[in-house]
């Protein structure tokens, strides 16, 4: 009945973290990767990447907004959340994430993306009547003060915000790998690598996502793809799954290598219930193939309507792969018994609390929390004239 | 006859009756009882416990009243994956020590059906398990709200009126002690029958058990006979290398258990 092959504690027949859970570190991970890329352009300079500056700060947010919901989902007492921001439970890596989000949230994603736009909203804002006005006026907190001095500072801070929020990004992902990680009870979570194999594919997915999602919208809007910068990003994707990738089969290396006692139960798991989405999907379809894509770029003068064509389907792989990866954790990490005698199953329901419905809901809306945040942001490179009044007063301010 | 008369033989007569009925520490401690307050009492002081559990292994004859007992004194959810306790069958090969055949059919609750098929050679044994009542606990370490926690005399309990239903506690517990109950959404696991204990009795598991395999056990009470059995077994704790300060002993551990 529950789908047992051999011996389960009792009380460990019903797997407890879902799909949902799955979409949690998928979530963030897209979060940390996107601002990552963002702050490529800001703090190191890297020019190519500008078009896909502001994009990838509002696919951090539109992500980033909707990661906690899956969570929020599963408890069994979501009213109740709330007490782990005032009442927190030091010890517990979970409340201390919450503390971690937030920081990341407001402090570093909020502010920057508003000193960022300040003076585009302010601008709004004095060009706007009725409601939007009062809309703009809102987001500006009423402040409109836009002198060459006042953007000097906003553009100074936003510098300063980046570089925080890069180490805040590495922590807020890192964090998701440390709370699987920490627990000893659970070998195929409890390692120290697991924050770290995290991070590095949070940073793979979070590129790959903001690359596609620019080759979409400059589709949609009609503008032409920037080589330059895909290129570019492409480049950046190709050597952070090189590292991901690396990292993971490490990983695998040293638990076949050392071989203890869980080995017997997580092989088992791997060439059975993990075969599919773990050896075709993760490693073949979502890895080694768009890894070899991306190297091909490396090594072959492809055309750029060939180049174009291998960065979507390397894209789109790497989403796929990713999620299978977050999968193969979070539900692999809970198919085997802590007995090492048996495994059990997880059947995945449709339209419940906890199925497939609600997940593929909370997948589809970041992109339009995205869609409404382009609308009220515009990320898109101003035209020549406001472009050029803008450079002027940032560049001069700086 | 006034009213204050009448009054005080209704008292004398009411305590007369608890003197009778109840033993001295119990009369002392009912009026808290009474009021779901043990704990309070002035003759149990929770600094002065620690509590614990031997099981006895070479005892345990698997009739699954522990599990029995434990589900109707606590009002554990009657389904197959809800336990507070349970009682698992290890059969063991002389052949292969490492790879034993276990099994626990509703957690031990309706007995065991007698094996034929395994013949003389198997070592057969009945491990029953509960929360290891942890001093180290990593339920408690990991709930992001304080709803588990470790009471001073010793004994994780969980307080339902905090817990989110996170089930992050039961992805820590190595030993597979919590469950989620379905009527509360919150997490559920062994209390070490802290209602009975806080008042003087044991446990419904230990109070039933027809061979004293299972015993409770005050760590901190010199004179409990726990000191003298660990001087003269052989007892080990579950998963010793998880290193969580179990405080559920038991005596003729064999290597082959998880």
């Amino acid at each position: 009945m529950h789908g047992v092959q051999g011996f389960m504690y009792p009380n460990e027949l019903e797997l407890q973290w879902s799909i949902l859970i799955v979409l949690y570190p998928y979530l963030t991970g897209l979060v940390a990767g996107a601002f990552i890329l963002a702050s490529l352009e800001r703090v190191f300079n890297v020019a190519a990447v500008k078009p896909t500056y502001r994009l990838a700060l509002l696919t951090a947010l539109a992500f980033l907004i909707v990661a906690p919901l899956p969570l929020q989902m599963h408890l069994g007492h979501p009213e109740r959340s709330w007490e782990m921001y005032v009442t927190p439970h030091t010890t517990s890596a979970m409340a201390m994430f919450g503390f971690v989000y937030l920081w990341y949230l407001m402090v570093v994603l909020v502010l920057e993306i508003w000193f960022d736009y300040r003076r585009e909203l302010v601008l709004t804002w004095r060009g706007s009547t009725g409601l939007k006005r009062q809309f703009y006026g809102v987001l500006t907190l009423w402040s409109d003060n836009i002198s060459p001095e006042a953007l000097a500072i906003d553009h100074k801070l936003g510098g300063i915000l980046t570089v925080v929020g890069i180490p805040s990004a590495f922590l807020l992902h890192g964090y998701v790998g440390f709370i699987f990680g920490s627990i000893k009870a659970n070998p195929w979570w409890s390692t120290p690598l697991m924050p770290v194999v995290f991070l590095f594919s949070a940073i793979v997915s979070g590129i790959a996502a903001v690359m596609l999602i620019y080759m979409v919208t400059s589709t949609l809007r009609k503008t032409e793809i920037s080589m330059v910068c895909v290129d570019t990003i492409a480049k950046y994707l190709y050597y952070a799954f090189i590292v991901d990738f690396t990292l993971e089969m490490l990983d695998l290396i040293h638990r076949l290598y050392v071989a203890d006692e869980s080995l017997l139960a997580l092989d088992f798991m791997v060439k059975t219930k993990l075969f599919y989405s773990q050896i075709v999907v993760q490693i073949i379809i979502g890895t080694v193939v768009p890894l070899a894509l991306l190297a091909s770029v490396q090594f072959v003068r492809w055309s750029a309507g060939a180049r174009k064509a291998i960065y979507a389907i390397a894209g789109v792989l790497i989403m796929i792969g990713i999620f299978a990866m977050r999968w193969n954790v979070v539900i692999g990490g809970q198919l085997f018994s802590k007995s090492f005698l048996g495994y059990t199953t997880y059947k995945l329901d449709f339209a419940t609390k906890e199925g497939l419905l609600p997940a593929l809901i909370f997948l589809v809306m970041p992109f339009l929390i995205l869609w409404a945040l382009v609308k009220i942001l515009p990320p898109w490179e101003p035209d020549a004239t406001v472009a050029g009044e803008l450079r002027h007063g940032t560049s001069t301010g700086a | 006859m006034s009213a204050s008369a009448t009054s005080n033989r209704r008292d004398f007569l009411k305590d007369s009756g608890k003197w009778i009925l109840l033993t001295g520490a119990a009369m002392l401690a009912w009026d808290f009882v009474a009021e779901g307050a043990p704990e309070q009492a002035p003759n149990y002081n929770a600094t002065d416990h620690w509590w614990g559990m031997i099981i006895d292994i070479e005892k345990c004859i698997g009739c699954g009243n522990c599990v029995r007992a434990c589900k109707a004194e606590n009002g554990v959810p009657m389904t197959d994956d809800a336990f507070r306790t349970w009682v698992e069958r290890y059969v063991v090969m002389p052949d292969e020590p490492d790879k034993p055949i276990v099994d626990s059919p509703n957690g031990g609750y309706d007995g065991f059906v007698n094996l034929k098929q395994y013949g003389d050679g198997a070592k057969v044994f009945f491990v029953p398990k509960m929360c290891n009542h942890c001093a180290h606990s990593p339920c408690v370490q990991v709930c992001p709200v304080g709803a588990t926690f470790e009471s001073p005399d010793g004994v994780v309990l969980v307080d339902k009126t905090r817990c989110l239903g996170c089930r992050y506690c039961v992805q820590a517990c190595p030993y597979g002690c919590r469950y989620i109950d379905p009527r509360t959404e919150t997490v559920d696991k062994c209390t070490l029958c802290y209602h009975r204990i806080t008042k003087g009795l044991t446990t419904a598991c230990c109070e039933t058990c027809p061979t004293g395999a299972r015993v409770l056990v005050d760590l901190k009470n010199p004179k409990d006979p726990i000191h003298e059995f660990m001087r003269t077994h052989k007892v080990n704790v579950l998963k010793p290398q998880m290193a969580t300060g179990s405080k559920t002993y038991y005596n003729g551990l064999d290597g082959a258990v998880r």
